[in-house]
């Protein structure tokens, strides 16, 4: 069974029997016995699916949802009746008629001493540490009694904490070796920058030659923290300089949020994954001292806008000019993605659109645009960005990302750490009144909203492609103006458009740019959307070989799996059940918003109207919208 | 002076005897696949690497499987302390291993075998390299092998990365495959998801040895010797306290007070069955019969006489098991350091009779919660020599009261 897609070890891939299509046909199931209960299962579910599926509690540390087995914490261990050894619940298929039993004294047992010996090495204070409280070391502790160190505890640091990245802090005291990060860098991401080294109680998790996260091919996408099941795992937290920026009188401070983080903080107040929590987060902000909240989505509208007007540019020289220009046109918003291409395919930077991601759109235009407005001068604007990312806050600190004359955006901070300043405030979020965003960005689309979820971008520009060129309405063609084919969680989606031989006047915006749309009669749009980098790599390659991606015209790429709603600074637990049930919560509140097309956002208008005069992908538009990028390569000096 | 046993010296009734290469192969390519499965069952072989398990039923599985690819796996990576006997077997009797591989072949239909040698005896690969020549150029190995139609086989050799844990057989796999060298998950077994995920036969040096001769004299003949549950004899590689250590060959069923007799070993104290991984046996255990239904083992036998420090003893077989775990699963990664430490207190004089209990009481966890049976065997030294020497261990010095 061997999976040529993988480049996890084989030792961490699933070497589970592959399940039958048709259960229910002869040969499908197996009858089994879990605590004299007879059930029936597909051939080759886990052991742990079947206890689960029948509500037996299986306590498990190394597992997670999203990846590979590894079978390595033993945590999960069950009696399999004839079996010499207890059995990985977790790394064991089922084909035989097995007898199981999940709580015996040996099995109890294990357990304990398991748990024992990894909290015997484990360093760390709950009370000092970001995952007190949603920690699955801690809470097994409490499942299992422990009430004392049976076999000793470390007594001081083994590690020195590596808090070179501006994203994710490595603090290796408090790992305990499920390798979940190293399977989801590998294998769920395909960057490869964890793996685990050295023998025996020696090993550890590490980076190539051990260097700083922040030297090494790291993509900042922080889907390693998301998966780690204890506090050895971080994002670098900003939060303390924040409030001081608060506190202090002279600074203003402003917030944009995402929609991604809206989507999903409630999970931190306990509520049910797939609670947007948009204007209730606005009265929180307001009242813990931001002085302006800003609505990311309002730059996505920006984004479509500019990052639309160059994918027609480039048509236009490719098809009519017959100019050498890079196409498939990549999307440039997830910073992770950016840095990926960066690492692994510097050669197709071309490719990458130049439009900055919406926060640092936001950012350039918060110290220019708004503070002439505001009349404030913008050395004293500190600019925050709520942000589901960990990869963000790199973002921010890239020093090209400076055309206002200050660092653009100042802090990104993760939906977690959000909660935490929330809480710190004393607000429970959820019993918020609703306020709205701050002028002059007001309100945004919802095709800004829909950036949240993987094939979101793709759709809101589609929206406003299709209405430039074909002069219809997007809900003439698309049930609801919901392009459906680029929704969905499918790891690559392919979409073809035909635009017919009807085209429409070039609209006023981009008029000096096309003289009209007869070019793209009869054209058939091809574009794709990836998210996780595991599938962008996948598209890459195929791009490299010349196949069918090489001929798209436009690609979305997102780091994350899910896109944004998965991203790395997203409350934890996550899987995939959880990323849809935010998915739901992005496209809901966008079919509730009475504008959902970029290019009809009126604030939007108005920025081109007052302040980018000669509109997008002009000379100012290029010096505050857009950026460049650096060819990183592979191996970093 | 090296007083070890020599080839000229060397007897047996099953594997050092007379032989002459291809005679099996011959005989084997002109049987049926189940016939010779058949004498091999018969035969009631047991694997001899050190788990025990029937070789025909290991087989069947993998001819029974159904895959495009399948592949033998010879393990010859010999890391268990104090075993040597794959290495007598490979430089003084390659006929045998060879042919056995080739009869595996043969019945589980794989075209390739891989001999996966241990790197410290990277010296002789360039001999075995000529001798799998010569074996080519009397149609042994490649096409039509011994003139049966479609049977086509070669055997590769490839070098250890010198961890014992490559000696577990899915740990080989991933060394072969050019991985970490660590167990996987099983079920599924090797026999079914193997090497590069098809069906692969991992047998030890000795088990395939055995298969050459059962197939040239049969399985009747092979299960006249030894006991009801452990046929045939057993190669025992004898280390430590005793005038003529080297390799032995032995029906199983013999006692381990005969076997000191011929290995020549006096004043014995502690006799350690099965390597590192093994049990220790203390003399009032001496009557005890060499058998996988008795004291099993893999092959090593190290004699202890009364002049050594059974603590010592101890203390090096956990320093090897916390350097070789390789670090994967929780029990064994700690665990074993824990037990180590346990030593080192004993050592100091500064323990507790409860906490070393807990300790044992964790090594029954590590024996049965560890992935792989490295962790599943490291416990085994640490029980049974503070069981068997513990008037010896815990009670000297302060008289069994010390401790805090
Ligand atoms: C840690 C460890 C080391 C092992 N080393 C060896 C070895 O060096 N040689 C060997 O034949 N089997 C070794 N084994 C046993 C193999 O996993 C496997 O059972 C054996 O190769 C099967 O062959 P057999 O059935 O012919 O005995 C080892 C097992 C473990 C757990
Ligand atoms: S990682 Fe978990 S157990 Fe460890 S200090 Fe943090 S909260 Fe406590
Ligand atoms: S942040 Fe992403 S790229 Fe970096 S180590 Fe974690 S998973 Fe790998
Ligand atoms: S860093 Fe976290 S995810 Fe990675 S092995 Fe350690 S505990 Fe597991
Ligand atoms: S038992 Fe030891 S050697 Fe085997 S997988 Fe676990 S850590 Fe590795
Ligand atoms: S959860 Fe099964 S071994 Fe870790």
């Amino acid at each position: 069974m061997e999976n040529k897609d993988r480049r996890a070890p084989v030792s961490q891939q699933p070497h589970v029997v592959a399940k039958p299509e048709h259960p229910e046909h002869i040969g499908g199931s197996v009858s089994i016995q879990i605590n004299e209960k007879k059930v029936t299962v597909p051939m080759g579910t886990t052991i742990l699916e079947a206890c689960r599926e029948n509500q037996i509690h299986i306590p498990t540390l190394c597992h997670h949802d999203d990846l590979c087995i590894a079978g390595v914490c033993r945590l999960c261990v069950v009696e399999v009746e004839g079996m010499r050894t207890l059995q990985a619940a977790c790394a064991y298929p089922i084909t035989d008629q097995i007898k199981i039993k999940t709580s015996t004294s040996m099995v109890r047992k294990a357990r304990r001493h398991i748990l024992d010996l990894m909290i015997s090495e484990h360093y760390g204070e709950c009370y000092s540490c970001v995952r007190n409280n949603n920690c699955e070391l801690q809470s097994l502790a409490e499942e299992y009694g422990v009430d004392s160190y049976t076999f000793g505890h470390v007594q001081e640091s083994q590690y020195k904490i590596d808090n070179s990245s501006f994203s994710v802090i490595r603090d290796m005291d408090k790992c305990v070796m499920c390798k979940r990060c190293v399977r989801t860098c590998i294998d769920l991401q395909e960057v490869g920058v964890l793996e685990a080294v050295n023998r025996g109680d020696d090993t550890t998790i590490s980076t190539f030659m051990d260097k700083d996260l922040a030297d090494v091919v790291c993509i900042n996408c922080g889907q390693c923290i998301n998966r780690c099941p204890v506090g050895a795992l971080h994002a670098n937290d900003p939060s303390d300089d924040i409030w001081n920026a608060i506190d202090d009188p002279n600074k203003h401070v402003v917030i944009q949020t995402a929609p991604s983080p809206r989507a999903a903080i409630g999970e931190e107040f306990g509520l049910e994954p797939g609670h947007s929590m948009t204007q209730e987060l606005n009265t929180a902000l307001k009242r813990i001292g931001f002085d302006r909240v800003f609505d990311t989505n309002f730059t996505a509208d920006l984004t479509i806008i500019e990052e639309g007007t160059e994918l027609i540019i480039r048509l236009y020289q490719a098809l009519v000019e017959k100019k050498e220009v890079s196409l498939p046109q990549f999307t440039s918003c997830s910073p992770g993605w950016v840095k990926y291409l960066e690492h692994f395919y510097p050669e197709y930077i071309p490719n990458l659109s130049t439009a900055k991601s919406p926060q640092q759109m936001f950012g350039s235009l918060i110290k220019t645009f708004y503070a002439d407005k505001a009349g404030v001068d913008p050395k004293d604007i500190v600019s925050v960005a709520v942000m589901p990312c960990s990869a963000k806050k790199f973002e921010c600190n890239r020093p090209e990302m400076d055309d206002s004359g200050y660092q653009d955006v100042d802090f990104g901070l993760t939906t977690r750490e959000m909660a935490k300043m929330i809480k710190e405030a004393g607000i429970h979020l959820p019993e918020m009144p609703k306020s709205h965003f701050d002028n002059p960005f007001g309100e945004a689309s919802g095709a800004g909203l829909i950036f949240g979820a993987t094939g979101g971008v793709m759709e809101a520009a589609l929206r406003s492609v299709v209405e430039f060129v074909t002069g219809n309405k997007a809900e003439d063609i698309f049930d609801n103006a919901n392009i459906v084919p680029v929704r969905g969680f499918e790891g690559i989606k392919y979409v073809e458009l035909p635009i017919g031989d009807k085209v429409g006047p070039v609209p006023d915006l981009i008029k000096h740019l096309v003289p009209n749309w007869d070019w793209l009669k009869g054209a058939t749009l091809k574009v794709a959307v990836a998210h996780g980098t595991a599938n962008a790599k996948k598209i890459m390659e195929d791009i490299k070989a010349g196949g069918k991606f090489s001929e798209c015209h436009f690609i979305e790429f997102m780091a994350c799996p899910g896109g944004c709603l998965g991203g790395g600074g997203q409350p934890i637990p996550t899987n995939e059940e959880i990323r849809m049930k935010r998915a739901e919560a992005i496209y809901a509140e966008d079919e509730s918003l009475e504008i959902r097309k970029s290019h009809e956002n009126p604030h939007v208008i108005q920025v081109y109207n007052e302040f980018l005069k000669e509109g997008p992908c002009s000379h100012l538009s290029h010096k505050l919208l857009h950026t460049h990028y650096t060819k990183r390569g592979k191996y970093i000096a | 002076m090296n007083t070890e046993i020599k080839k000229t010296e060397r007897q047996g009734a099953v594997l050092f005897t007379e032989y002459e290469r291809g005679i099996a192969i011959k005989k084997a390519v002109s049987m049926n696949r189940e016939d010779i499965l058949y004498e091999i069952k018969m035969s009631k072989l047991k694997g001899r690497g050190g788990a025990g398990f029937p070789a025909s039923t290991k087989w069947m599985l993998t001819a029974a499987a159904v895959s495009d690819k399948k592949y033998i796996v010879c393990n010859a990576d010999e890391g268990e302390p104090g075993t040597f006997k794959d290495r007598v077997l490979l430089a003084e009797y390659p006929e045998l291993v060879f042919d056995g591989m080739v009869i595996a072949g043969y019945v589980i239909g794989a075209k390739e075998g891989i001999v996966y040698l241990r790197g410290e005896y990277e010296y002789m690969l360039a001999s075995l390299e000529d001798y799998l020549q010569a074996m080519r150029d009397e149609n042994l190995l490649g096409k039509n092998i011994g003139g049966r139609e479609g049977f086509d086989y070669d055997i590769e050799i490839r070098l250890g990365n010198g961890a014992y844990i490559c000696g577990e057989e899915t740990a080989l796999i991933e060394s072969l495959e050019g991985h970490r060298g660590e167990a996987r998950n099983r079920p599924p077994f090797p026999v079914t998801t193997g090497f590069k995920g098809k069906p692969t036969v991992v047998n030890n040096v000795e088990t395939l040895a055995c298969v050459t001769k059962i197939v040239q004299n049969g399985g009747e003949w092979f299960r006249a010797h030894g006991t009801d549950k452990s046929t045939g004899s057993k190669l025992f590689s004898v280390s430590g306290d005793c005038k003529k250590p080297g390799v032995y060959e032995l029906p199983w069923g013999t006692k381990i007070s005969e076997l000191l007799k011929i290995v020549g070993a006096e004043n014995t104290k502690a006799v350690q069955v099965g390597g590192a991984s093994g049990h220790c046996l203390s003399k009032d255990q001496f009557d005890r019969t060499l058998a996988y239904e008795d004291a099993g083992t893999g092959g090593s036998i190290m004699v202890f006489n009364e002049s050594r420090d059974m603590l010592k003893v101890l203390k090096n077989f956990m320093e090897f098991f916390v350097e070789e775990s390789c670090g994967q699963c929780t029990p064994c990664r700690i665990g074993n350091t824990k037990l180590l430490e346990g030593v080192e207190m004993i050592e100091r004089n500064d323990f507790t009779f409860s906490y070393i209990n807990k300790l044992k009481e964790l090594g029954r966890t590590m024996q049965v919660a560890s992935k792989c049976g490295l962790g599943q065997s490291s416990p085994n030294s640490f029980i049974s020599i503070l069981e068997n020497f513990k008037d010896e261990i815990l009670n000297k010095g302060n008289g069994g009261s010390n401790g805090k």
